[in-house]
């Protein structure tokens, strides 16, 4: 682990990798974004029970599994960040909180627009619901709690805490659905993937859907490398490499003002 | 407290109780406001919603406990503020024990000069509120079961924010969230008993935050403090 870790303590390293994987997670992840919406909104078949309406699923189930996914890596930065004093873990907090924040406000605004039909009301106090708006204002709270201190690597450990602490959530929201029967209805992609149980989505739904999934990953992780790159080069700005790395991009006569005003940060 | 003698663990948990006791009976007014705007909020409700007895028995378990968790927030930041200013908390930081034990004696210090007297008003409460009697013992059983869990989550919040300027509103900010589920569980088993359900079920994974909470609050409030005392 550290012999893997170590290199990417140095931010110059992690700019480099990061730089290097942006283009690997963007392009695949917009392609298949456009895929997965084309075939889930057009060619996929209607649903036998909620017709049309059902085909917000491939908005909502992917922002709501990846708001937790993020919140989780949030909290795996949290503890390398805490345990081996990595300066880019703390970053990398920064960077995915506002990200995570946004899918879990995606998934809730999308919930509310497929509840109205479908239940006949925008918002339930549901099991599923309550712990999913508990898990947005966690975001909100680690990114208040960053922003608080004076010294931001004292605000970076003080956020990794509250992330650690706030996993705890995670698994209420997953076995929420399981725990209490409200108006949410279970899992339908775990099922169908673990084969527990017989799967109660359609292949031609379910295909579309993993696609989906897997192109909300893509696109929201080259969004937290690319805000990863941003927060690094934004406190690495008076170091020669980052100089040298946006004198490539401005290599012009702005070069030296360029200079001038990093110096003067 | 500190001799040359090697320290016990369990001495120096029970002299940093008897030290915060000492401290806080001396700043009296501290400890009663919260209670005093716990029972004004309650008061407030019958006002606000009308003094229907129906309307207050039905949301008696809602109000005594939103309530509740407000007052809590209010007194909550003592619990590391006063110590942090003066230096004290460094001090007990410094000390040859675990951390963990000093974090321990202040959590169950706050536990029993806030939560104590609510326990002790919870009946006032519930007679202002209408709640019919036979929910009375379990809502007096959903606090001294959950009002620990606000001591200890509690604790991890102080920690975090106490070096702070403006610390309290973003302590209620982080703790509130983290606390929803207690209040849900906590109206659920008053409610059922209210309708004469067996409440043992809520009642029971309120004992399991308890027990959680305590067992692992104190690690996180280490954490949490080492951040804010440079």
């Amino acid at each position: 682990m550290w012999r893997w870790l170590h290199p990417y303590a140095k931010p110059e390293a992690t700019f480099a990798l990061t730089q290097k994987l942006i283009p690997w997670f963007a392009v695949p992840g917009l392609v298949l974004v456009i895929v997965s919406l084309v075939w889930g909104l057009a060619f996929a078949p209607p649903d036998y029970q909620q017709g049309e309406s059902y085909r917000i699923i491939f908005v909502h189930v992917p922002s709501a599994m990846w708001a937790m996914g993020f919140y989780v890596g949030m909290a795996i930065a949290g503890v390398i960040a805490l345990v081996w004093q990595i300066r880019t873990a703390e970053l990398a907090i920064l960077a995915i909180a506002p990200v995570g924040a946004m899918l879990t406000f995606i998934s809730l605004f999308t919930g509310a627009i497929w509840g109205q039909p479908m239940w006949g009301t925008w918002w339930v106090w549901d099991a599923r619901l309550t712990a999913q708006l508990i898990l947005l204002f966690l975001y909100l709270g680690v990114m208040a709690l960053y922003v608080a201190f004076e010294d931001e690597r004292a605000g970076a450990k003080a956020a990794s805490i509250l992330a650690i602490v706030g996993v705890i959530n995670i698994p209420i929201i997953h076995y929420s659905v399981y725990w209490w029967n409200t108006l949410h209805q279970k899992s339908t992609v775990t099922r169908a993937i673990t084969r527990l149980e017989a799967p109660s989505i359609a292949p031609e739904m379910l295909w579309p859907l993993l696609v989906s999934i897997l192109a909300m990953l893509l696109v929201c992780a080259a969004l937290v490398l690319m805000r990863l790159n941003n927060e690094i080069l934004r406190r690495e700005i008076h170091r020669p490499w980052a100089l040298q790395h946006l004198g490539i991009h401005f290599a012009t006569a702005d070069n030296k003002k360029e200079k001038g005003d990093a110096d003067a940060v | 407290m500190l001799q040359a003698n090697p320290v016990s663990a369990w001495k120096v948990f029970k002299q940093l109780i008897r030290r915060d006791i000492r401290v806080a009976s001396r700043q009296r007014s501290d400890l009663l406001n919260p209670l005093i705007f716990l029972l004004i909020v309650v008061t407030l409700f019958p006002l606000g919603v009308g003094p229907g007895p129906d309307i207050l028995s039905r949301i008696a378990p809602g109000v005594i406990w939103v309530s509740a968790l407000l007052s809590s927030m209010l007194g909550l930041e003592r619990l590391f503020r006063d110590d942090f200013r003066d230096g004290a908390l460094e001090q007990m930081l410094l000390l040859p024990v675990p951390i963990e034990i000093s974090v321990l004696a202040k959590i169950v210090v706050h536990w029993l000069l806030t939560a104590v007297p609510v326990l002790v008003i919870t009946p006032l409460l519930a007679l202002l509120m209408n709640l019919p009697i036979q929910a009375w013992g379990v809502l007096w059983l959903t606090l001294l079961l959950g009002t620990p869990v606000l001591s200890a989550a509690g604790a991890i919040g102080v920690a975090l924010t106490v070096s702070l300027n403006k610390g309290g509103a973003l302590l209620s900010l982080l703790l509130l969230p983290l606390l929803i589920p207690l209040l849900i569980f906590a109206t659920a088993a008053v409610e059922a008993a209210v309708v004469g359900v067996s409440s043992a079920g809520p009642l029971a994974l309120i004992g399991a935050f308890m027990v959680i909470s305590i067992t692992l609050a104190p690690f996180a409030v280490k954490a949490g403090l080492r951040v804010s005392v440079n």
